[in-house]
């Protein structure tokens, strides 16, 4: 069984320690997300991208501050609100579009769609979209990484699984079943509840029990937990890097609650309707992009000129990873018998890499 | 001659959740945004304001519980209408609804009933990718204790809907999101329509085309172009899955001859497969050729959009399949 652990009150503030590249990327993670988001919704009303498209802007910080505090190799898992995890991991804009435009340049081959965001190479292990459906997987995926060190290669295992949920998830019987079998087994997985006040048009005290202390559900599991505002990504790094280590450390989860907001609706179709312009507005004012920026400018001599640079940069990309998209072939039809069967069987035609893993100058 | 009007297929299933709920107290609506939100695609708009929210019932997203917490209500003497978003989504709920409630009567010894519904979007919907475009209809008729039930317009929507809440048993009722907007001939009057009882959507000697809900659009369509090249298609709408009407498809097969099924799940160990078993069992000395079956393709539903038009069956695919069965290939 895990012991509880509380967290410190005062934390060190451990990201000034950072070198300020690291704390400038964090912005431009944080500007090629939004970006890459609003370009989304354009698409999406151009009706280059179909199906459910779920938006990430306002919540930035969580995803970018989070992965910040892993290493590169450590399995990430999120559920269908996931365009800025990929970023945040590192997929290149131009796959995740191409993806969402059903292009076989996208990530999964247009197999997936926007919901369905998976790399390999950086390991994300998805985009799910039936919620809670990542919250077992992501169990496997901290199992994994342990057995392989501790039982094939004979050492000392210290990786760490995030999954990301939303607050709605914390209805679903996966998650609960997850969170127990974490503790049980002493599995290194961190569950981060993205808690943006909202599951569709349901807001968390709707459907929530203990909706004011989310911790809850970890004391429940006998698991350590932490409420983390999510609105400031230094705060997020700061708070998750010392639960990171010591999941790491010693082989065990953790439960946290990212406090944030999705400033657009829950899908490309809902009217918001369900909470007031007055709501919206307090939440865009703590911003978490220019809280970042004005951090940079006031403490680390970052210039209003290097701001504009980057946000012209970050413009020109997803500009450009647009163009790319575009101009990429939709599948060929073939497509639609590969990675049925691994191997050649039938009408299947065995699998076959995506261009995002085959090709890297592409 | 009744009055008549022209209503959408959402706003048939709300006259019949509606209409029922003002007949019989016990019966209720709960699910996914199906009050405050008007329900996902608004098929419940505007019943919270007539019904209240005791009646018109808001739940998390906790499928299994909502779906459990149905049955246990059918057991006791309501009669629950339980909406999933998806159907899609009652995967994760596929405990309660395929492990409880079609038993319930059986391991019960016929002592507590499950007279429940459970309704919400089936089929593919456009781009939802693997995970959100499921066909239910295969997987889950093969359970015994259930009824499934596949409207093909407002009119059947409604007259349907409003049996399946009578009925004793539980019934799944599958919709189609891409039907929901397409408007249809409903009386003014109340009327219900009976359950097994197929329906002859298109008349025709030459090869008889069963099929269910969304996929007779595109049977409907084929049987058109098929006219054009002298090949009248009789066109049979199931309606009911379980039950099955066999004797009306079997009838219409001894006429033409010849048999192809369209069912949009996928082929293997399908309801396609289960027809066309009954066909060649109880047709062997009538059919000419053996019956041709068309499905959505054995793969995951792809998100990309040619490819998904690909997967699904479509009026290319059904024409295709006539042609070989009658040998006009
Ligand atoms: C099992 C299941 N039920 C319902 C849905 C439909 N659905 C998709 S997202 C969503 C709301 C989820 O909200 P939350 O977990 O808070 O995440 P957020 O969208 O806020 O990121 C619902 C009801 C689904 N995808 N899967």
């Amino acid at each position: 069984m895990t012991t509880m652990t509380t967290r410190p009150a005062a934390l060190e503030n451990l990201a000034t320690k950072l070198p300020d590249e690291t704390l400038r990327k964090w912005l431009r993670d944080m500007l090629l997300i939004r970006e890459l988001e609003v370009r989304t919704m354009q698409a999406y009303q151009n009706k280059l991208i179909g199906g459910f498209c779920h938006i990430y802007i306002g919540q930035e910080a969580v995803a970018v501050g989070t992965i910040a505090a892993v290493k590169p190799t450590d399995p990430i898992i999120t559920a269908y609100r996931d365009h800025g995890h990929a970023l945040a991991r590192g997929m290149d804009p131009k796959h995740c579009m191409a993806e969402m435009f059903g292009r076989i340049d996208g990530c999964a081959k247009g197999k997936g769609g926007s919901m369905h965001m998976f790399d390999k190479a950086h390991h994300m292990y998805g985009g799910h979209g039936i919620v809670g459906a990542q919250c077992p997987i992501a169990l496997g995926l901290a199992f994994s990484v342990k057995y392989h060190d501790e039982v094939i290669e004979e050492k000392t295992s210290n990786g760490v699984t995030l999954c990301y949920l939303g607050d709605g998830a914390l209805n679903q019987g996966s998650f609960h079943e997850a969170m127990n079998l974490a503790g049980v087994f002493n599995l290194p997985v961190i569950y981060i509840c993205e808690n943006n006040g909202y599951a569709m048009g349901t807001s968390i005290a709707r459907g929530t029990t203990m909706a004011h202390q989310l911790t809850a559900k970890a004391d429940a599991y006998g698991m350590a937990s932490a409420s983390i505002d999510g609105m400031d990504v230094v705060n997020v790094y700061n708070q998750m890097k010392p639960i990171v280590d010591d999941c790491r450390k010693n082989s065990c989860p953790a439960f946290v609650e990212i406090r944030t907001y999705r400033y657009k609706g829950h899908s490309m179709s809902d009217p918001r309707k369900y909470r007031t312009k007055e709501e919206e507005q307090q939440y865009e004012e703590q911003d978490p992009i220019e809280k970042h920026a004005a951090f940079l400018i006031k403490e680390k001599g970052f210039s209003e000129a290097d701001h504009d640079a980057m946000v012209k940069d970050v413009r020109k990309q997803v500009r450009a990873a647009i163009k790319w998209a575009e101009a990429s072939p939709i599948p060929d039809i073939s497509e639609l018998y590969t990675d049925v069967y691994a191997d050649k069987w039938g009408p299947y035609t065995g699998t076959s890499e995506s261009s995002m893993l085959g090709d890297p100058e592409k | 001659m009744t009055a008549t009007r022209q209503i959408e297929f959402r706003e048939a299933l709300r006259e019949a959740m509606t209409e029922e709920m003002h007949r019989d107290k016990r019966v209720f609506l709960m699910g996914e945004e199906v009050a405050e939100y008007n329900g996902a695609y608004k098929v419940s708009r505007g019943m919270l304001e007539e019904f209240g929210p005791k009646r018109v019932i808001d739940t998390p997203i906790s499928e299994t519980g909502f779906a459990g917490l149905g049955i246990g209500a059918a057991m006791t003497g309501l009669r629950p209408i339980i909406e999933f978003m998806s159907w899609s989504f009652s995967l994760v709920a596929a405990d309660q609804i395929l492990n409880n409630a079609p038993k319930m009567l059986y391991m019960s010894g016929g002592q507590f009933g499950c007279p429940i519904v459970f309704r919400g979007n089936c089929g593919a919907g456009g781009q939802l990718g693997s995970t959100h475009s499921w066909c239910v209809e295969s997987l889950f008729s093969n359970v015994p204790g259930l009824k499934m039930v596949m409207p093909f317009d407002a009119y059947d929507a409604k007259g349907m809907l409003k049996t399946a809440i009578r009925d004793e048993n539980p019934v799944f009722f599958l919709e189609s999101e891409r039907l929901l907007s397409v408007k249809g001939e409903v009386p003014e009057q109340e009327y219900l329509v009976a359950f097994q009882e197929a329906l002859i959507r298109r008349a025709g000697d030459d090869c008889t085309i069963v099929s269910f809900g969304r996929a007779l659009y595109f049977c409907l369509e084929a049987a058109q172009e098929l006219a054009k090249e002298g090949i009248e298609c009789e066109v049979i709408d199931g309606r009911t899955i379980r039950p099955l009407d066999i004797e009306s498809i079997v009838k219409s097969v001894r006429k033409t001859n010849y048999c192809v099924v369209v069912d949009q799940s996928w082929p293997f160990a399908s309801l396609g497969a289960e027809i066309a078993a009954q066909v060649h069992q109880y047709c062997f000395d009538d059919l000419d050729n053996h019956v041709m079956r068309v499905h959505s393709d054995d793969v995951p539903a792809p998100y990309a959009y040619n490819l998904e038009q690909e997967m699904l069956p479509n009026a290319r695919k059904i024409c295709q399949a006539v042609r070989s069965a009658t040998y006009n290939a």
